[in-house]
């Protein structure tokens, strides 16, 4: 190839492919109020549904009467389970293998559970009939301590699989018993535990919690009744998927089906499930030929759409002397609600829990996990991770900092200890996984250097020997995480979803004139696709980002993928992309090699042209090719310039990175201050670094969110806490930090262009960083373990306990 | 997170409003900034059937001030307070609470005579105005009335105002010059309301202190006025020892929920943190 000259420097610049800073093409409408949401959606003759709810967290339902709510004007229906029997509707099956109610069939199993849907000429009237229908419950013992779900006088939940021994990922052992799955070979890590010069063994509760993005779920069905399509506009991150499920479950031919995802406001796996909401939408315009919208609020959508998290892990470590870990043994209590509707690939369901090893060579793993009913919402969901990632990592990074507790060892210096060294990769995991690449050590070190750890050490003990003096009512905590993640789900060979590989696909079609338009199976709901998936085209196929057009989301028009979630788009699909620029680029070659009337051996590509091999000056751009393409009869050629690509991926992608939070505790108060968070990401090769930086900084503020205050709890007799913004933690940008962000750059050597994913990192990392800062502050008083939410009163009584707030 | 249906009358005078009161005696609510009251409709908590709003009545609004007395309007909003300087000249402690107070948004609408009101005991002017021992003007169609602020409430959303009567302003004495202040407000976010806060009003003068005043926010289900507090400050010399002890009788008198914000004891705790922060700075404050 020729020395770069200016000329070649502006061409590149002009494409703003891979590595550009390339602003947002979606801002220009997001920030104009321009979107395109479902709740903007108006149809002709639109009627709107909304749900009567349960008030109770476990009742027996007596009756439901719907009279006065049907005598309201503007009210046309009120749906309940008995109107869903007879089309075998009033159950829906979930991702994971359960099936859960519709509607309430003869019992409600959490609070705020849907029991009816009253359809009304607008949303208002609907929210009056609501009101009127007159539902008798007998109240039943609620359930809400996983740890007494599988006691013997514990309450029956699940009435309708009261017999069923065995669930959908073996023998269930108790009737509130969902599942048992285990990875590794628990005799060794036993053996490991008996031989260790050091054990240490911690229970490490995250709490649930839940995606809350800005925009709720919702949909509008709309049956034509003409044609017999049925159309759905919905809230899905996953909007192939649904149509396949909405196939399934109506035996409505999945060609007459047409799933449209429109703008998204953000999903976080909240809308990658499937809710009664979108069933009942869909019967209830079947049902009156006209369409019907239904949007949650926030309420309902905190309260009834899906919760993350609700993992109680006990952890233990096996270690020698010198730090050296010799064995991990996990076990894991899954609070998994009243129904089983984790999103998790199928035969996954712990999802990749068993990444739990995470940076670390550990010789011998174990882990198991028990899934149980309790009178909760359902869900389940990766909230901004991938598959129980961010559990996994939360419970390797507490159990490394309570590890070095007990060895009187500094966690940073446990960690390189222990760290996958970089001539290791690609690593089998203890638990199986093939880590593709990494470079742990670099990424650690330049992480300690960039805060001048030493210096904040030193600091540190300054301050707790000020502390002891009584000269000041402040500790400081230092936290430290390194993670890793897995994502892109992922090879068809290990994750699929109800059967579905979990491939994605892109398909470009490049216009005469040299414009171009791509379609992918995934769906944007923030991320940036039209921006980031051009990119990766631009610089396959040397055509001006700006003049690529990206689409997503309608099924009708896009070739079928599993959607976007997990970090997989730019691992699965940002593939497909590229393996489908090639194919263009492949065919472009063709033809200019017949236009240049030399061989295709004898011309290289540069930038956005072929050019003829010594010759420069002879060449063909993209824009000439694609021109004819079309207009010039090229002998053996079909006239065109399309492709399209179902990537399969051969392994996930390991993103990692190294973090460090410091944190300031008013021990008098328990308010906490983020004094500084600095956050090093490898995602491998990055696309577009403004947007990844975004996607840190969004990330990180989430997981300030759940290490510092988010909490879904429930009272004794079921009552959701937290179901509202006063009492949920969404931080504004008051209480957010700044963020320091810093990358390496590993790119995966599986992947087309060796890009990895990056949008969940921040949250699998920064969860553990923050609660290790805070566990830091402690330590030197005793502390091993305190749970999250690290709110106010929870640090104070931490302190109180610690004997510290005199 | 619909409101039932409800009328909506915006009268042009106070007359007009306190009429519309009467005329749909019990199923009417006066709505002003409606930042408390739309939620608790959108909720369903309330139901009213008529709306008086009483935003374009002229004689509710605007800020006098003297050397003796300072009258606030009951429709004045937040923001209004806080852009008021002549307003901070005198009793600065209102600009530093309103900026405590939910966000600038809310603040843009809602109304010091809403908050104070409403009989919100998250709400953080009921307990300014009985740190300042403010009176509330109350008019209804039996004439006027006037209502000390430190008697005014009497359990959470229970007040001595009567159905059909409108707070239409508040009146303070003007502070004395030179006093220190301070609003201590721990929260857990912005816009939240108070696990617990403090204010004080003190003065001092040759190393004594010669008068003080201190109220909590949202530790009990009303406003608290902590005389007993006040009263281990007066005639002290602030120090540790006197501080202490208000701290203690400011605790002695809270009765806090359990909720979110934490357990009772912790929010009790805090409101004894609050009062001697609060204390601390408006000492320093002092001129």
């Amino acid at each position: 190839m020729n020395a770069h000259t200016s000329a070649d420097t502006e061409r590149v610049e002009k494409l703003q492919g891979l590595g550009s800073s390339r602003r947002r093409v979606e801002d220009a409408r997001f920030t104009q109020g321009k979107g395109n949401y479902v709740d903007d959606i108006k149809l002709p003759g639109m009627l709107f549904g909304d749900f009567v709810r349960s008030p109770y967290g476990h009742a027996r339902i007596k009756s439901i009467d719907k009279k006065a709510a049907l005598a309201v004007p503007g009210v046309v229906a009120v749906l309940t389970a008995e109107d869903l029997k007879p089309l075998n509707l009033h159950y829906m099956p979930t991702l994971a293998g359960d099936v859960q109610a519709v509607l309430a069939d003869e019992k409600v199993l959490f609070q705020n559970q849907e029991v009816a849907f009253v359809v009304a000429e607008n949303r208002y009237v609907a929210a009056d009939a609501v009101d009127l229908v007159e539902v008798e419950y007998d109240e039943l013992p609620a359930l809400v301590d996983a740890f007494r779900a599988m006691d013997g006088n514990a309450p029956l939940l699940r009435d309708d699989i009261k017999d069923k021994k065995e669930g959908a990922h073996g023998p269930r052992r108790h009737h509130n018993h969902i599942f048992h799955w285990e990875e590794g070979d628990e005799a060794s890590v036993n053996r490991a535990l008996a031989d260790a010069e050091v054990t240490v063994e911690e229970l490490i509760s995250y709490q649930r919690v839940h995606p809350c993005p800005l925009e709720t779920c919702g949909c509008v069905a709309s049956m034509d009744k003409v044609n017999g399509k049925l159309t759905l506009w919905g809230t899905f991150q996953a909007p192939h998927a649904v149509r396949t499920v909405a196939s399934l479950i109506t035996n409505i031919p999945e060609h007459n089906i047409r799933i449209v995802s429109p703008d998204i406001g953000g999903g976080f796996g909240n809308k990658v499930g499937v809710y009664p909401g979108y069933i009942c939408a869909a019967v209830a315009s079947i049902v009156t030929g006209v369409p019907i919208k239904w949007v949650e609020d926030r309420i309902e959508n905190l309260t009834a759409t899906a919760f993350a998290r609700d993992y109680h892990m006990t952890g233990r470590l096996a270690a020698k002397r010198d730090g050296t870990i010799t064995g991990l043994h996990c076990h894991v209590l899954a609070d998994h609600g009243a129904f089983d509707a984790c999103a998790d690939p199928t035969k996954f369901p712990a999802g990749f829990f068993n990444i739990c090893t995470g940076s670390y060579d550990i010789p011998v793993a174990y882990v198991g996990v028990d899934g149980v009913y309790t009178n909760k919402a359902p869900g389940g969901v990766a909230y901004r991770c991938s598959f129980r990632v961010t559990e996994a990592a939360y419970l390797i990074e507490r159990m490394i900092d309570v590890l070095a507790r007990k060895l009187d060892m500094d966690p940073a210096e446990l960690r390189l200890k222990n760290l996958i060294r970089k001539e290791q990769f690609p690593y089998t995991s203890a638990l199986g996984w093939e880590y593709d690449s990494g470079d742990y050590h670099t990424a650690m070190n330049k992480a300690l250097e960039a805060v001048d750890y030493k210096t904040l050490r030193n600091e540190q003990a300054r301050n707790r020997a000020a502390f002891d003096r009584g000269e000041t009512r402040s500790l400081m905590g230092i936290g430290i995480a390194h993670f890793t993640e897995i994502v892109g789900a992922g090879p068809i060979k290990n994750c699929d979803i109800l059967g579905l590989g979990m491939f994605d696909s892109c398909e470009i079609r490049i216009h005469p004139t040299g414009s171009a338009t791509a379609r992918l199976g995934t769906i944007s709901q923030g991320q940036g696709h039209a921006t980031t998936f051009a990119q990766i085209l631009a610089t396959e196929i040397g055509i001006p980002a700006d003049d690529i057009t990206l689409e997503e989301g309608d099924t009708d028009t896009a070739p079928y993928g599993l959607g976007t979630y997990g970090s997989r788009s730019t691992p699965v699909a940002g593939a497909a992309t590229a393996m489908a620029g090639r194919k263009i680029r492949a065919k472009a070659q063709m033809i200019a090699a017949y236009l240049l009337e030399v061989h295709e051996g004898d011309l290289e590509w540069d930038v956005d042209r072929f050019q003829v091999k010594g010759n420069p000056e002879a060449h063909k751009t993209m824009k000439e090719i694609a021109f004819s393409a079309y207009n010039q009869a090229i002998p053996g050629l079909e006239p065109g310039l399309e492709a399209v690509s179902y990537y399969d991926p051969p392994n996930m992608t390991y993103p990692f990175g190294a973090y460090v939070c410091v944190v300031d505790i008013d021990v008098d108060t328990g308010v906490t201050d983020i004094r500084s968070f600095y956050a090093l990401d490898d995602c491998g090769t990055r696309i577009n670094p403004m947007i990844i930086e975004g996607q840190v900084h969004g990330g990180l503020t989430e997981a300030l969110a759940i290490a510092m205050g988010q909490e879904i709890s429930y009272d004794e007799i079921g009552n959701v806490q937290g179901g509202n913004l006063m009492d949920f933690f969404l931080p504004t940008a008051v209480e957010t930090p700044f963020w320091q962000t810093d990358h390496t750059t590993t790119p995966s050597p599986h992947h087309p262009i060796g890009a990895k994913g990056v949008g969940e990192s921040p949250n699998v990392g920064g969860v553990p960083a923050f609660s290790n800062a805070v566990n830091d502050a402690f330590a030197h008083k005793g502390l091993t373990h305190t749970q999250m939410p690290h709110d106010h009163w929870r640090v104070w009584k931490t302190a109180q306990r610690l004997g510290l707030t005199g | 997170m619909i409101s039932a249906a409800f009328d909506y009358h915006r009268p042009g005078t106070l007359g007009e409003a306190i009429g519309l009161l009467t005329e749909h005696d019990g199923t009417a609510v006066v709505i002003a900034g409606g930042h408390s009251l739309i939620p608790m409709m959108k909720l369903r908590m309330a139901t009213p059937e008529h709306l008086v709003d009483i935003q374009d009545i002229a004689e509710l609004s605007g800020i006098a001030v003297s050397s003796d007395m300072i009258e606030i309007g009951a429709t004045v909003t937040q923001s209004d307070l806080i852009a008021s300087d002549e307003l901070f000249s005198v009793c600065p402690i209102l600009r530093e609470t309103s900026l405590q107070t939910a966000d600038p948004q809310i603040r843009n609408l809602g109304t010091i005579g809403g908050n104070v009101a409403n009989g919100d005991p998250g709400n953080d002017m009921p307990a300014i105005m009985q740190l300042l021992d403010a009176d509330y003007i109350l008019q209804g169609t039996g004439g006027t009335r006037t209502v000390k602020a430190r008697t005014f409430y009497e359990a959470a959303f229970f007040t001595a105002r009567e159905e059909g009567e409108i707070l239409t302003s508040i009146r303070i004495p003007t502070p004395p010059f030179g006093h220190g202040h301070s609003y201590q407000k721990q929260k857990r976010k912005v816009g939240d309301y108070a696990t617990a806060a403090a204010g004080v009003i003190l003065t001092r003068s040759a190393g004594t202190c010669t008068s003080a005043s201190v109220a909590l926010t949202n530790v009990a289900d009303t406003p608290l006025w902590a005389e007993a507090a006040a009263k281990a400050l007066l005639g002290s010399d602030l120090g540790a020892e006197a501080i202490g002890e208000a701290v203690d009788a400011a605790r002695a008198i809270t009765e806090p929920a359990s909720d979110g914000r934490g357990p009772a004891d912790y929010r009790t705790h805090v409101a004894g943190i609050m009062v001697q922060r609060a204390i601390q700075t408006a000492i320093s404050r002092v001129a």
